[in-house]
């Protein structure tokens, strides 16, 4: 892990932490009603200034806050158009298979790769702090897959361009 | 200007760990673990959150919800809870319950827009219909000291107090409506039964009259003010802050107010003394729950999973003393070889990293409540959490096992 990592996966951790803190709260709007009040934004009131981490231009995590919910958004690292096809086709798969993954939301905030959508009940049926790990280990794993992916790719692309050169 | 805040925070975190595992701090920790199971009474009611829970006057029964329509009252047996009876008439989730000592009547409000008051016929639960008049959920319900007025505070930015009308029998409400502006998140009633302190998701605590002239007779003056029509605001606080009110509470004189929201923050206000206010901020996550204990002291719960003690001075000053959960270290082991390197890559620390939370609670705590005692003279209180668990905290140990610790 570079040395840069660590200071902003930490500095992710401790808002995580603090913006996770969220309560069950039905809508003050809406007759019977029980949504995500960082997805519907009805009352100002109910909402916490979003908060920009990034380590550099591209990579950058958005966290926006609630009384019940809170969305993480985060930007993934693409140095080339390799790595942005990947990223792409990488969190097109996942997202196509959110319900599996629980807090994930299906389509990212503009602007971002990936988004998560936690709410209370989430923190009811889980543990606080495990869902903040979770969120720091898929960050962690994702530039891994991705650089992994992209190494395959380039042997494979050097190998076939290898055979096929061969013929002439 | 946020980055740097960020940072900040993480050298919080670095100062809190070293100090962790300084050897003088070692010496507290097993201190305490020796005496750790009989500090306190851990009863878990499965692994659904209780999102709030009310005693007997007994303390033999309790009756709690654990995030869905039905309150189940269990009674003790032994060391264990059973299952008596469960009340089943909310169509959505119960929000607040609280037991009647005096006159063993149980009311319960719910998501549902209604609030039931439940009494004991034949040996059984039977509810009757209160009158809230509000088209939002109820989100909070108590019962006067004199039990025979109760207030739920709503969504619909309402407080409903409600009392017994014999004529038709059911119980009817008149309304608080002025100057709020969001959901109420909690209540309390002063000692002279009179004065109704509200705290509401619009940063502001408001001590309100709810003197209902046809149940009662005229209110005596308080220093929160003389002149006590209903619905007057007697006194609106903000601590300067923001952040949302999560819990109010009177001291046992009465002349205090104190609060906790999402800042992080407690604050009393003292009407004895021009409204003073004195806010305390600390580096805990918000609190959701706040008692006064006796006349000076008070326990505050919340997202740290921890209660912890704050105490005010002679000078009008509120201090943190301490937490009330001190979890003891764990030894640390012997670390494979690959297990240090693999920790290494992943977490650039080459110490095994254990994710388990070390206080009692495993989750939030959702509630806090006195379990023997009076605000005055408590000696016991109860706590409940996301995780399931009700766990009763008696302060005598507690004092034993935390060197130092005094409770004013």
């Amino acid at each position: 892990m570079s040395a840069t990592l660590k200071p902003y996966l930490n500095a992710i951790k401790h808002t995580l932490t603090a913006a996770i803190c969220v309560q069950n709260f039905n809508s003050q709007v809406v007759e019977r009603h029980n949504k995500p009040e960082v997805e519907v934004k009805s009352s100002k009131e109910l909402l916490l200034t979003p908060v920009v981490i990034s380590r550099n231009e591209k990579e950058k995590v958005l966290i926006e806050g609630s009384v019940n919910s809170l969305r993480i958004s985060i930007g993934i690292k693409q140095a080339d158009d390799i790595e942005k096809i990947l990223c792409h086709k990488f969190t097109r798969f996942m997202m196509q298979r959110a319900e599996n993954f629980v807090i994930l939301r299906r389509k990212p905030v503009e602007g971002y790769d990936i988004s998560f959508l936690v709410t209370n009940v989430h923190t009811e049926e889980m543990f606080k702090h495990k869902l903040v790990d979770f969120i720091i280990h898929f960050m962690e794993e994702i530039d891994k897959e991705i650089s992994e992916m992209k190494i395959a790719l380039n042997s494979r692309a050097r190998l076939s361009a290898e055979e096929f050169l061969k013929r002439f | 200007m946020k980055e740097v805040l960020f940072f900040e925070d993480i050298q919080h975190a670095k100062k809190s760990t070293t100090t962790c595992v300084s050897p003088r701090n070692f010496s507290i920790y097993f201190s305490v673990s020796g005496k750790n199971k009989t500090m306190t009474e851990k009863h878990s009611f499965g692994v659904t959150a209780v999102s709030c829970h009310a005693w007997n006057s007994s303390r033999s029964e309790i009756a709690l919800s654990q995030n869905d329509s039905i309150v189940r009252i269990y009674k003790k047996s032994g060391n264990k809870f059973d299952e008596t009876a469960s009340l089943t008439e909310h169509g959505q989730q119960v929000t607040g319950i609280e037991w009647a000592c005096k006159s063993n009547r149980i009311v319960t409000c719910g998501a549902d827009r209604n609030a039931y008051v439940w009494e004991v016929v034949d040996g059984k639960w039977k509810p009757s219909l209160v009158i809230l008049r509000i088209n939002r959920a109820a989100t909070t319900v108590r019962w006067s000291p004199l039990e025979n007025k109760f207030a739920v505070g709503s969504s619909a930015r309402v407080i409903s107090v409600c009392y017994f009308d014999e004529e038709n029998n059911w119980w009817v409400s008149k309304h608080i409506k002025k100057p709020i502006r969001s959901t109420i998140t909690c209540l309390d009633w002063h000692p002279n039964n009179y004065l109704l302190a509200a705290g509401s998701s619009d940063f502001k605590a408001r001590v309100f009259s709810a003197y209902v002239k046809e149940v009662e007779g005229k209110p005596a003056a308080t220093p929160w003010g003389t002149k006590m029509p209903f619905q007057a605001l007697m006194a609106e606080f903000s601590n300067g802050g923001g952040g949302w009110v999560h819990s109010v509470s009177f001291s046992p004189s009465g002349d205090k107010l104190a609060w906790v929201g999402h800042d992080s923050s407690v604050s009393v206000a003292d009407a004895a003394n021009g409204n003073k206010l004195s806010v305390v901020k600390g580096n805990f996550l918000p609190f959701i729950g706040i008692t006064w204990v006796t006349e000076n002291s008070m326990v505050a719960a919340g997202y740290d999973c921890c209660p912890k003690l704050f105490t005010q001075d002679n000078g009008g000053n509120v201090t943190f003393i301490s937490d009330l959960d001190i979890p003891k270290e764990k030894e640390e082991g012997t670390i494979s070889a690959m297990n240090r390197f693999k920790n290494l890559d992943k977490k650039a620390s080459a110490k095994e990293t254990s994710t388990d939370v070390r206080t009692l609670h495993q989750n939030t705590i959702t509630q806090v409540t006195i379990h023997t005692g009076t605000k005055a003279d408590c000696t016991k209180f109860s706590t409940s959490g996301v995780d399931g668990q009700v766990i009763i905290w008696d302060f005598k140990s507690l004092e034993k096992s935390i060197s130092g610790l005094r409770i004013a």
